[in-house]
This record gives structure tokens, sequence and C-alpha cells, in this order.
């Protein structure tokens, strides 16, 4: 057995772990732990920008972002995390652009921003320039980014170790560490700490199309969830509007914010109908939910699954004519099929490389893609977890980034606010982290430490039934896409929630091929497949018990946002039997009461 | 699907734990003209082979997990479409690193080179309430050079590099490019003085293998010139 000691210890190597890792290391012995190489990280993968009410095109606010925020999510999030969080906003993007992010520049060398979902001037109501950007790889830069810097800091990693366990000291009544699989070598390590933050990313892999990295299967809010933390608001599941047709590869909301429209079947932009004041640049659910009414109205193209979006430049400076769209000279904005190569070159490269379309020429087939966690692992506005609906901390255990649950983006999230999302909460956790290790002694770890974990990875191993978990998680990822996409209904959701668990019977019986110990992921994949099976009953059981529609969650049976029921975040707890038990939280309100949501 | 076809597959394939020595195996798998070799892999380990290790993780080029060596020329296993390759598909892990199994080599050399030039923005003055202001110009001077997702195709194409391993290869050079020519950096000269080292950017014997493995088509000519250009004129306002 391999035993480690750090005061500190992060798992998760994406934006919110790097910058939760640069403040924890400042005051604390720290660890980061990663399944993948850091740079591999999904943050890479985020295109369109983020959030910042810094007003370097045009006048913006704070508050303006704050009550954005607030709308987006349906009034589910809790006001006073995001007010926090936009007000942070302008000074965490420049002190990204201090530690070297290489954002795009306006002509007098600011941060250039764009026009992005659900991002309005609050007087007008039209689509604000919020989105601080760098071309369509902001992710990739952030990642770059905070990587660079934690390598100049000499942050310790652990790259390619898989999280599998979290230790808690039940006496003590805290978490003291967690025990990790080294990947290269199949052996254990136990990590001995004195605070442990999870910062592990979402599980779009739940869904058959997605825009998620095939490594993005919930791991650390299924680990939390079997020690019997709760998952918040886990019916609450973002599907993004425009993914390539059957990839599900994104394509960044920026091409919306940059002047490109949704066409159906009959060559009508149809958003008009849908969000008469911002249109295409609505919340993704609405938009979302509109393809799919397209669709079922039998106006996709040639009758398919699927819609175009068009951003070639005529069709943008068409409508920007017809919206009256002025430039900075107040004359009509006009774009070029240049100017877009600069703002848009990674999409474009993609729709070259998987569909042979150049984007100038032709538009693009997208469709709904499942995209983004809005629930996880419940946490304050320190990245403390808290556990129950009077928000007790569980004291050593810390969450951040899209397996958290602040709850800053509520029922649905706003474009741009995750990637401000992760580095404001990254940063606030690991400066709590690092407090909390420095001022409390340590705990013992727990009798057993690596052995559950072993015996679960000799059970996979041995294991001599007939299903492949790959077969398994196919189903699932289907059955999910099916019954608990963007429309939902009592009996999809009964009926989702029967198969879940006839595939969580048949997953005891899986065998596996790879014996051995080195790079097994034959056995890591099968591990995962038990998260997906966890997360998406979790995600059904609390779907099906909220009647109502809100952001996200559309209910068909129940098409209307019921606030005097349903004002509350759900709390799911996994009892020791396996059952799962549903409690409910009050939202936090601090200035903005709930009120009709129109675009 | 009207376009399916046979693909004969033929991998390396390396285990320690219970090989002497590579070797390969061959598989056929049905395959959709669209399918990326990505998916040809996964359909290979999840219905037929399980023992089969290879790392990949966005599926979309832009994580930089699964180069390797594709009918012989190195590439992205998520960027290549099968209809571009045909009914018979030789794959191998990337060349110059030691294998650990399979498809999956240890990349801590590469890294360890990446390290080594100082890969993270260095400027002494304090740094401004708002943003340090940066014109469109000076932006792009190093655009093209921040693309980089470290998959390590340029620097395994490389002969120079095959022939010298401690070459410090096209991959650490282009992240240095990015820095120095970055003006808000301000160890440009530090970082030129590293790659002047012998086995620095003068390794490079204009082969330019680099310049077709870059998933990202970054002009890797272009960026080893300008740094040998800086070295020679010690400066970066070239
Ligand atoms: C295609 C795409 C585009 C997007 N564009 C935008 C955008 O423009 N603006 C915006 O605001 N948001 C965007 N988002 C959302 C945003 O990028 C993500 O929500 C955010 O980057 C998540 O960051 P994270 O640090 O929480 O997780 P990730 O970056 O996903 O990192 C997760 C980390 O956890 C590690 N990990 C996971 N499981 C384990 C385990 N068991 N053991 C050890 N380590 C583990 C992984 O190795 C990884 O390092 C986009 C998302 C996608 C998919
Ligand atoms: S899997 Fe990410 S680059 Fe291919």
């Amino acid at each position: 057995m391999n035993y480690h000691k750090f005061e500190t210890v992060i798992v998760g190597a994406g934006g919110a772990g790097l910058m939760a890792a640069l403040y924890a290391s400042r005051g604390a012995q720290t660890a980061v732990i990663s399944k993948l190489y850091p740079t591999r990280s999904h943050t890479g993968a985020a295109q369109g920008g983020i959030g910042a009410a810094l007003g370097n095109m045009e006048e913006d606010h704070p508050e303006w972002h704050a009550f954005d925020t607030v709308k987006g999510s349906d009034y589910l999030a809790d006001q006073d995390a995001v007010e926090l969080m936009t007000a942070m906003a302008p000074e965490i993007v420049f002190e990204l652009e201090h530690m070297g992010l290489p954002f795009d520049r306006t002509p007098e060398g600011k941060i250039a921003q764009r026009r992005f979902g659900g991002h309005t001037n609050n007087r007008t109501g039209k689509p604000v320039m919020r989105a601080c950007h760098a071309a369509d790889r902001t992710g990739h830069m952030i990642l770059q980014t905070l990587y660079q810097q934690c390598i100049k800091n000499n942050v310790t990693f652990f790259d390619e170790f898989q999280v599998m366990d979290l230790l808690i000291n039940e006496v003590e009544g805290r978490v003291v560490g967690v025990v990790a699989y080294e990947i290269a070598t199949g052996e254990l390590h136990v990590f001995h700490a004195k605070s442990v933050l999870f910062a592990t990313g979402g599980w779009g892999r739940v869904w058959e199309v997605t825009s998620n990295a095939a490594t993005l299967t919930g791991d650390g809010a299924a680990i939390a969830f079997r020690r019997g933390i709760p998952l918040e608001d886990m019916e609450f599941f973002q599907f993004h509007p425009t993914g390539i047709y059957k990839l599900g590869i994104l394509i960044t909301e920026g091409v919306r914010g940059e002047g490109g429209v949704l066409i159906n079947n009959e060559g009508e932009r149809f958003m008009n109908r849908y969000a008469p004041t911002v249109k295409d640049l609505a919340s993704r659910d609405v938009v979302s939910r509109a393809i799919y009414l397209e669709i079922r109205a039998g106006r996709g193209i040639n009758g398919q699954n699927y819609v175009y979006l068009d951003v070639r430049p005529e069709t943008v400076n068409k409508y920007f004519a017809e919206d009256g769209v002025q430039g900075p000279d107040g004359k009509p904005k006009q774009v070029t099929a240049e100017y877009l190569l600069k703002k848009l070159p990674d999409i474009i490269d993609f729709c070259k490389t998987y569909l042979g379309i150049d984007p100038m020429q032709e538009p693009m087939p997208v469709q709904p893609t499942a995209h983004y966690a809005m629930g996880g692992i419940p946490t304050n506005i320190y990245g403390e977890v808290v556990i129950d609906e009077q928000n007790t901390v569980l004291p050593g255990f810390y969450a951040a980034g899209e397996t958290a649950c602040v709850s800053v983006h509520g029922a649905n999230r706003l474009g741009t606010n995750s990637l401000l999302d992760i580095v404001v909460f990254g940063k606030l956790a690991g400066q709590r982290m690092a407090e909390f290790a420095r001022a409390n002694d340590w705990a013992p770890l727990p009798q057993e430490t690596w052995e559950p974990t072993q015996a679960m990875l000799d059970r996979i191993r041995n294991s001599r039934g007939k299903e492949r978990a790959a077969r398994l998680r196919e189903e699932l990822r289907r059955l999910m896409m099916d019954n608990v996409g963007v429309f939902r209904t009592e009996a999809l959701l009964n009926d989702a929630l029967t198969k879940i668990r006839e595939l969580k019977e048949r997953y005891q019986h899986i065998a596996i091929d790879d014996k051995g110990k080195t790079f097994n992921q034959d056995l890591i994949e099968a591990w995962e497949v038990a998260n997906l099976l966890d997360i998406a009953e979790v995600t059904t059981v609390s779907a099906l018990a909220r009647r109502e529609s809100r952001g996200a969650h559309y209910r068909e049976d129940y098409p209307q946002r019921d606030d005097e029921q349903w004002l509350k975040h759900t709390l799911a707890y996994r009892q020791p039997d396996g059952c799962i038990q549903l409690r409910y939280k009050p939202v936090v309100i601090t200035k903005w009461q709930p009120k009709e949501r129109v675009y | 699907m009207a376009d399916v076809f046979q693909a004969t597959v033929r991998i390396f394939r390396y285990n320690p734990e219970v090989d002497t020595k590579p070797h390969w195996k061959e598989y056929t798998v049905e395959v959709e003209p669209t399918d990326r070799v990505v998916d040809v892999l996964h359909k290979i380990k999840w219905y037929q082979d399980g023992t089969l290790a290879f790392r990949r993780s966005c599926l979309h080029g832009i994580c930089g997990s699964d180069a390797m060596v594709i009918n012989g020329r190195n590439a992205l296993a998520c960027k290549v479409l099968m209809k571009t390759l045909g009914p018979k598909v030789v794959i191998e892990p990337l060349r110059g690193f030691r294998v650990i199994k399979d498809l999956v080599v240890d990349m801590e050399p590469f890294f360890a080179k990446y390290r080594s030039i100082l890969p993270y923005l260095i400027n002494y003055d304090p740094p401004p309430a708002r943003e340090r202001r940066q014109s469109p110009t000076e932006r792009a001077r190093f655009d093209d050079t921040t693309k980089c997702i470290l998959c390590a195709a340029c620097t395994t194409s490389c002969p120079s590099f095959w022939a010298n391993p401690h070459y410090i290869g096209p991959a650490a050079i282009v992240q240095a490019h990015r820095f120095i020519f970055d003006s808000r950096d301000q160890a440009w000269a530090e970082r030129l003085r590293i790659l002047a080292d012998r086995d620095g950017v003068w390794r490079c014997r204009s082969v330019f293998n680099c310049v077709e493995a870059c998933p990202r088509e970054i002009n890797i000519k272009k960026a080893i010139a300008e740094v040998q250009q800086a070295i020679i004129t010690g400066s970066r306002d070239l």
C-alpha cells in the first residue's frame, strides 16, 4: 500500500481544481490528483467565453449580470451566491489576464467581449456584449494558463490517478482523505488529508448525444453520494441547443453571439416566434425546446431530427439589418467571412473535419446535446460541502466547479457562467481549505481505508458474468436520451427508472477482458459505468418528484412553473439500503422575487 | 447506412506484464465512412477485446490525448475519419517514447521539456487594476502558437528527435514562442538562452514533418524560424 500525507488534497485538474490548487498551495501543502493529465481536462473544450460585466464594449454592470443569471436560472439559483460571483467576475477576469491569458483585444487593447444567450442590457432587454473570449478556445486558454501558473508555483501533481473513494472519520465527523488507483500500475494509494476538494467535472456521458468528454462520468458526485452526502438539484441538466448532428460536438453559442441564426426546413428563422426580443440568444432551455418543437411539428431539415445553424456572412448581415443591429460607428453592423474565421476558427475546423462542411458556405446541421450539470454536490459560497436543509457543513470536505452545486445556475445555466463559476469558487474553496488545514489538527484515518476499494475492484475483475459494461452503458445512454431528456413525463420517467434498475441488476453480472494491472482501462471504465448508473438513477428520481416545469426540467404533464410548491432545491440522499430519499431546502432570495420569464 | 464497410485494423500490442516483446494484432471491424479512428478503437475495445489500451478524452481534437501513428502518419485518432483511410489501417504508438501498454506511451520526458522553457508569463511589474493593455496586432503576433494542445504529434514525427532524444523538439519551441512573442512577457531573453542550448532550436534540420503532423495546423516552421531569428538578432522585434 502506498501512503501519502498532504494537508490539502484536490481531486480534479480542470479549471476549478487548478484554480483551487493555486490558492490552496499558497497556504498549505497541496496535492492535485487527476485521472487525466491536467491539460486533457474538459475545461479545455470550452469555446465561447467567460462572463464578466467589464463594460469594455458598451455599458454593463455586475448587477445586470446577476439579474440575468437569476432569471436564466428560472429563479432557482441562490441569489447571494450569484451576487458574489458576478461582483467578483471583473476582478477575476483581470487576474486571469495578469496570469497571461491571451484574451482577444479591442482596438484600444482591452479585453474583447461578445454577446451570449441570456445576457442583456437590463434597461432595453437587448443582448449585451459580456462574454470575454479568446477566439473560440477560451477554455483551452484558461486551462493552459492555470496549468502554467501551477508549474510556476511548483504544485505537486499525481497525474493519471483515479480517485475511487472518500475517507470519512465518522467519530469526528470529518473528511480525512481519499483512495486513488494509479492507472499505470494498478496500485492503490491512500491520501491522508486535512481537507479534500472534489473538482471532478460533469457527467454528460449519461446521455447518448453529448458535448462532454468520454471521461466525464460523474465520478466525484457518485463517490460522495455513495458515502451518504446528498446531491442537489440533479433533475436539472442542460441540453445545449447546438451540438453537431449525431456527434454532439458543441457549436458554441458564440456563433449566435456573432450573428448566426437557427433556421427550420421552411427557411424560417423560427426563434422570432419563441423569443421575440432576444431571438436566437434566448436561454438555452428555451432554445433547445424550440428546436424540439420545430422537429416535432415536422419542420426539422428534410423531416429529420435537426435544424440548421446558419452563420454565413450574407445570412448574418441580412438579420443584423432586419434587427437593426449597429456597429460601434452607429452604422448597420456587417461581418465578413474573414472576421468570422478569426472569431470562430475551431468550430469552422470541426465542421470541415467531421461534416465536410464549410460554415462560410453552408449552414450547419445541429441538434440539442447533453451539456452541463446544474446540480451536484451541495456547497456554500466558500466551497464547503453542506449536507442538509440547514446547510450544515461537513468539515474537511469541499467541492467546486461543475460537480458542485453552490447554486449559481439554478434550473438553467447561462453560457459563460461556468468558466466564471469554476475560477471564482475554485479560488474561494482553495483559500478556505488551506485556512481549515492551518486551523485544524490531523484527524486519524478510519480503520478501513483502501480495503473496500480493493474488494470492489476484485469483484469487477473476478466477476464471470456475461454482460459487457459497454453494452449496459450504451443502453443507459439511449434510455436517458429518450426518457430523461429535454421533454419529460411521469410515464417516461417511471419507465426510465424501471429500466435503470434492471441495468443496475445486470451490472452485477458483468465481466471484463483485462485482468491485468498495467493501464487497465477495461476495469476503470467498468467502474465508471457504475457511476453513470447511480447518477442516472438520482437524476430520474429527482425529476419524477418535481411536478412542475422550471428551466431545463420540462414536464409536459406539468408545463407551468409552480413557485408555491417548488421554489426549492432538491436534496437526494442514498439510504444504507440503497433507496433514494428526497428532501428539500429553500432558495436564497435577496433582491429578485420570481417573475414570469420571457425573452 | 449505405456505405458501411469492413476494415482490417492492425494494431501494435504490448503488455509488459505478459509480453516479452511487442506484436501485432489484427481486428476486423464494421465501420461507417464518417467513423473516426477513435470510434473504431472503441468498437474494438468495447465489443471485441477489452485488453486494448489507448488514451482519449474529448473526442474532437481539443485535449491532445490520442496522438498516435495511423498508417504511418502522426495524427489524433479522433480527427481522422475512416473514409480517408479505406479498409486497411495500421495503428502504432508515438515513436521515441517508452511504451507503457499498447498505444499508451510515457509522456513524462515530453512534459519535462515543456516545463524547461518556462512555460508561463513572466512580468516583473506590479499588475494594473484592470487588464494589461495589448493591441490586436501585438496579440496576433503569437496567436498561432497559443493553439498547441501538447499532443506530441509534432515532436515524435521529427527525425532529429528520433536521432537525439535530448533534442527539445518542436512542441517545446512552439510553447516558448507563445511567450517570447507575447508583448506582456519580460523573460523572453532567458527563454532564448534556453533554446540556444546545444539540444535546443539549432537541432532542427528543417525536415518539417512536424508541420504536417500538427492537428492544430500551427505553422511550426514559421515559429521555429522566428525563434532562431530572435536568437541571432538578440531581439524579438523581428
Ligand atoms: C464543449 C464545451 C464548451 C463549453 N463552453 C463553455 C463556455 O464557453 N463558457 C462557459 O462558461 N462554460 C462552457 N462550458 C462548460 C465548462 O467548460 C465546464 O463546465 C467547466 O470547464 C468544468 O470545469 P471543471 O473544472 O469543473 O471540470 P473539468 O474541466 O471537466 O475537469 C474535471 C477534472 O476532474 C478529474 N477527474 C474526474 N474524475 C476523477 C477521478 N475519479 N479521480 C481523479 N480525477 C478525476 C479530471 O481528470 C479533470 O481533471 C463548456 C463545456 C463544454 C463541454
Ligand atoms: S480525444 Fe481529445 S484530442 Fe482526441
